[in-house]
């Protein structure tokens, strides 16, 4: 444990830090992904069986799609996120946050930026963006609520109780600033009316703007704030310290470095010019290195711990966490390669890439610090010990069906699009037969799909009753040591 | 962790923790710093004088008024979820689509509508490819048009109208963007409007069809058709290359 300037607050309690928004992100996370994950099974159907698209204009895929994307990304993995930096933020600094005003702008600004876009996105109100579709007025609300948020951190670092910042707090740094420079760059445009503007780039360059936006929302939304959470959770839920202080730092590095760079890999095969399409297969390729260091770092965290993985749930939900960002970040450097990119493009493979990272990374790396810290914040043996680990097995398989079909799928498709017969000419020259031959594979999708999402309710269900249950006048666990 | 490497951890982390992590002024301001490089290097350059004409040609007109709402319409309907506007240099893909997309045939895209999934055709190319008929077919039943087709209908697009003052504005920002409009006055949008908007209502009429200059699915014709065709052309008379 680090030397620390004498605090109000002890090591290891809770006394004087502020719960309660710890609470409010908490009680969001929940409720945001089960919408989110429910409008992904209903596209998920709606692709697999058309009529599903009601021929209503507010429930077709084409709307839907965003609302899912948007709900999952920034309405469950924000709040999640938002959730584990106001708990461990505070823990790691000594210090209660800066503002609880402050806080709860964050809050109440962040939830109804989720709300606006749940109305404005079924509505056809869109910039068209990938993760970046919600109109202009908007992006104004996410760049004031954001800087609240920056402000409100960064106070809190500026009165911390502990010089050293913890390796999970440089990770935090990277988001705030990060998706404030994303965001703010890749969102200027020329309003035409209150619901409609224009971005001041046009054709490739708005498109290299919006898939370096778009990569780095990966990078710096879905990965380093919850390789943050990972350096703090899965310590606490292990009761080990972080293995290796040094690959920490080296990876952190490499990892904030690398990955801007990577945004190109998204337009292989275009007319961007060929340098700018190299180097973001390059950088892509190089980012495994950074990625695995994360990855082992936090696997072998777990050296003395393994026996503990058979039968504690969190722990299971945060190895398949970790597992699965292994093989994702592997998988996204081998399609950034352009003779594999030819193939993947455009097909159900990157469909299946970014849900073994979601699903398989964000998803159960959260589920297992939600399952920590219900019963640490509220003082609450689980209601349900047994669904935890039911919850574990049903969204282990449902990835499980969920990747193994899009990689089918994906793969099919791509071979048949470019397959030539003998006589040098299109072998399935009509583009709606391919189509029609990926949907058993849709079904096995929607089916692994709907399997994470029951999970997800059991663990909702298991959260209600925990937190209306008697109170467990039960000892805070034993704070591990920062590094 | 044996005595040795944890010894060489405070040693290697001496220096990180007296350079950053103290002082989180300074953390803040070196990872600002990793973190634009890569941006820099790979979006500034698109901007040099030099650069900018890797995406520009006089052979590309802009959007028509009809055709600006129609891509307006293309944009609400999220069509760019499930076809690609990007013809890539293969040739299985140019045997199915056509040329390659080349880079100044995007210039006026404002936003890009590459998209990033096929769950139906690349339509890059797709202008004057189909009737009109078939297209206003296909947005009222796509499988009457394409047996097996997996995609939605969309009866709203033949009622719902196109309303030229939001066109206007549309246009009116386009320009300030530096789309070349000769002029964004209201009263002649809606002229040009009504009648591009009439050359399609007519061709329609040809296949027993009764449609409006304003009706939706005809702004959303008129983008359609428009796509890809220049570049054909284009591309046609200097015999493919760049």
């Amino acid at each position: 444990m680090e030397k620390t300037t004498t605090g109000t607050v002890a090591a290891g309690t809770d006394v004087g830090y502020d719960l309660d928004i710890v609470k409010m992100f908490f009680t969001a996370t929940v409720v945001w992904a089960l919408v989110g994950m429910l409008v992904g099974v209903i596209i998920a159907l709606q692709l697999a069986w058309w009529p599903a698209n009601l021929g209503l204009p507010w429930t077709t895929f084409g709307r839907l799609r965003p609302l899912h994307t948007n709900a999952v990304i920034f309405a469950f993995g924000g709040n999640v996120v938002f959730t584990g930096i106001y708990h461990s933020t505070q823990r790691l600094l000594r210090t209660r946050m800066f503002s609880d005003t402050l806080s709860r702008v964050h809050f109440w600004g962040w939830q109804s930026i989720i709300v606006l876009a749940a109305v404005t996105l079924p509505l056809g109100m869109t910039q068209s963006k990938e993760y970046a579709e919600l109109i202009w007025p908007i992006d104004v609300l996410i760049t004031v609520v954001w800087v609240v948020f920056g402000v409100n951190f960064f106070g809190t670092l500026a009165r911390r109780k502990v010089q050293h910042l913890y390796v999970a707090i440089w990770f935090y740094m990277s988001f705030v600033i990060t998706i404030a420079v994303l965001h703010i760059v890749n969102s200027l445009a020329v309003p035409a009316t209150w619901f409609r503007s224009y971005p001041v780039y046009s054709g490739l360059t708005d498109a290299l703007v919006q898939w370096w936006y778009g990569h780095n929302a990966v990078g710096f939304f879905l990965t380093t704030p919850f390789l943050g959470l990972m350096y703090y959770y899965l310590p606490r839920a292990a009761e080990r310290p972080v293995y290796s202080y040094r690959l920490s730092i080296i990876h952190f590095w490499a990892l904030v470095f690398l990955y801007i760079w990577a945004g190109p890999h998204h337009l292989l095969y275009s007319a961007l010019p060929d340098w700018a399409q190299t180097l973001g297969m390059v950088f892509s390729v190089m980012l495994i290195a950074p990625s695995w260091g994360g990855m082992l770092n936090g696997l072998l965290t777990l050296r003395g711990a393994w026996d503990r993985v058979r039968t504690d749930p969190i722990l299971k939900f945060m190895v398949v966490a970790v597992s699965f960002y292994g093989m994702s970040t592997f998988e996204g450097p081998m399609m950034s390669i352009r003779a594999v990119n030819g193939l993947a493009h455009y097909t159900n493979w990157v469909i299946g890439h970014v849900h073994s990272g979601a699903l398989g990374w964000v998803g159960m790396i959260s589920f297992g610090m939600l399952y920590w810290m219900v019963q640490n914040i509220w003082k609450r043996p689980l209601a349900h010990p047994t669904w935890a680990s039911h919850h574990f097995w049903l969204a282990t398989i449902g990835i499980v069906l969920y990747t193994v079909s899009m990689w089918a799928a994906g793969l099919m498709e791509g071979l048949q699009w470019r397959a030539l017969n003998d006589a040098g000419q299109l072998a399935n020259p009509i583009f709606v037969d391919i189509t029609a031959r990926l949907n058993p594979f849709l079904w096995i999708r929607l089916l692994g799909g709907a399997m994470y999402l029951t999970g997800a309710v059991m663990m909702a269900v298991n959260f209600w009753q925990t937190i209306r249950g008697p109170e467990r006048p039960a000892a805070e666990p034993v704070p591990v040591a920062a590094d | 962790m044996s005595n040795d490497q944890s010894q060489s951890e405070k040693a290697y982390g001496r220096l990180h923790r007296r350079l950053f992590e103290g002082k989180a002024a300074i953390f803040a301001i070196a990872t600002t710093v990793a973190i634009s490089v890569g941006g820099v290097v790979e979006i500034i350059p698109m901007f040099s004088t030099s650069s900018l004409s890797w995406e520009r040609a006089g052979w590309v007109t802009p959007y028509a008024p009809l055709e600006v709402a129609g891509r307006d319409i293309y944009i609400r309907e999220g069509c760019y979820l499930c076809h690609s506007q990007m013809v890539r240099p293969m040739r299985a893909e140019m045997l199915r689509y056509g040329e390659w997309t080349r880079a100044a045939e995007y210039q006026y895209d404002r936003p890009f509508l590459l998209g990033s999934r096929r769950l139906g055709p690349d339509l890059q190319r797709v202008g004057q490819k189909y009737p009109d008929a078939w297209h206003y077919e296909h947005m009222r039943d796509p499988r009457a048009t394409s047996p097996g087709s997996v995609m939605p209908t969309y009866p709203w697009l033949h009622r719902d109208k196109i309303d030229p003052a939001d066109v206007t504005a549309s246009m009116a920002a386009l320009a300030k963007l530096g789309t070349p409009y000769t002029t964004t006055e209201e009263g002649a949008v809606t002229a040009r409007l009504r009648s591009d908007g009439q050359m399609i209502v007519d061709n329609l009429a040809q296949a027993g069809i009764t449609a409006a200059w304003d009706d939706e699915i005809v702004a959303l014709i008129a983008y359609l058709q428009r796509l890809g065709v220049e570049g054909r052309q284009h591309l046609a008379t200097q015999g493919g290359g760049q």
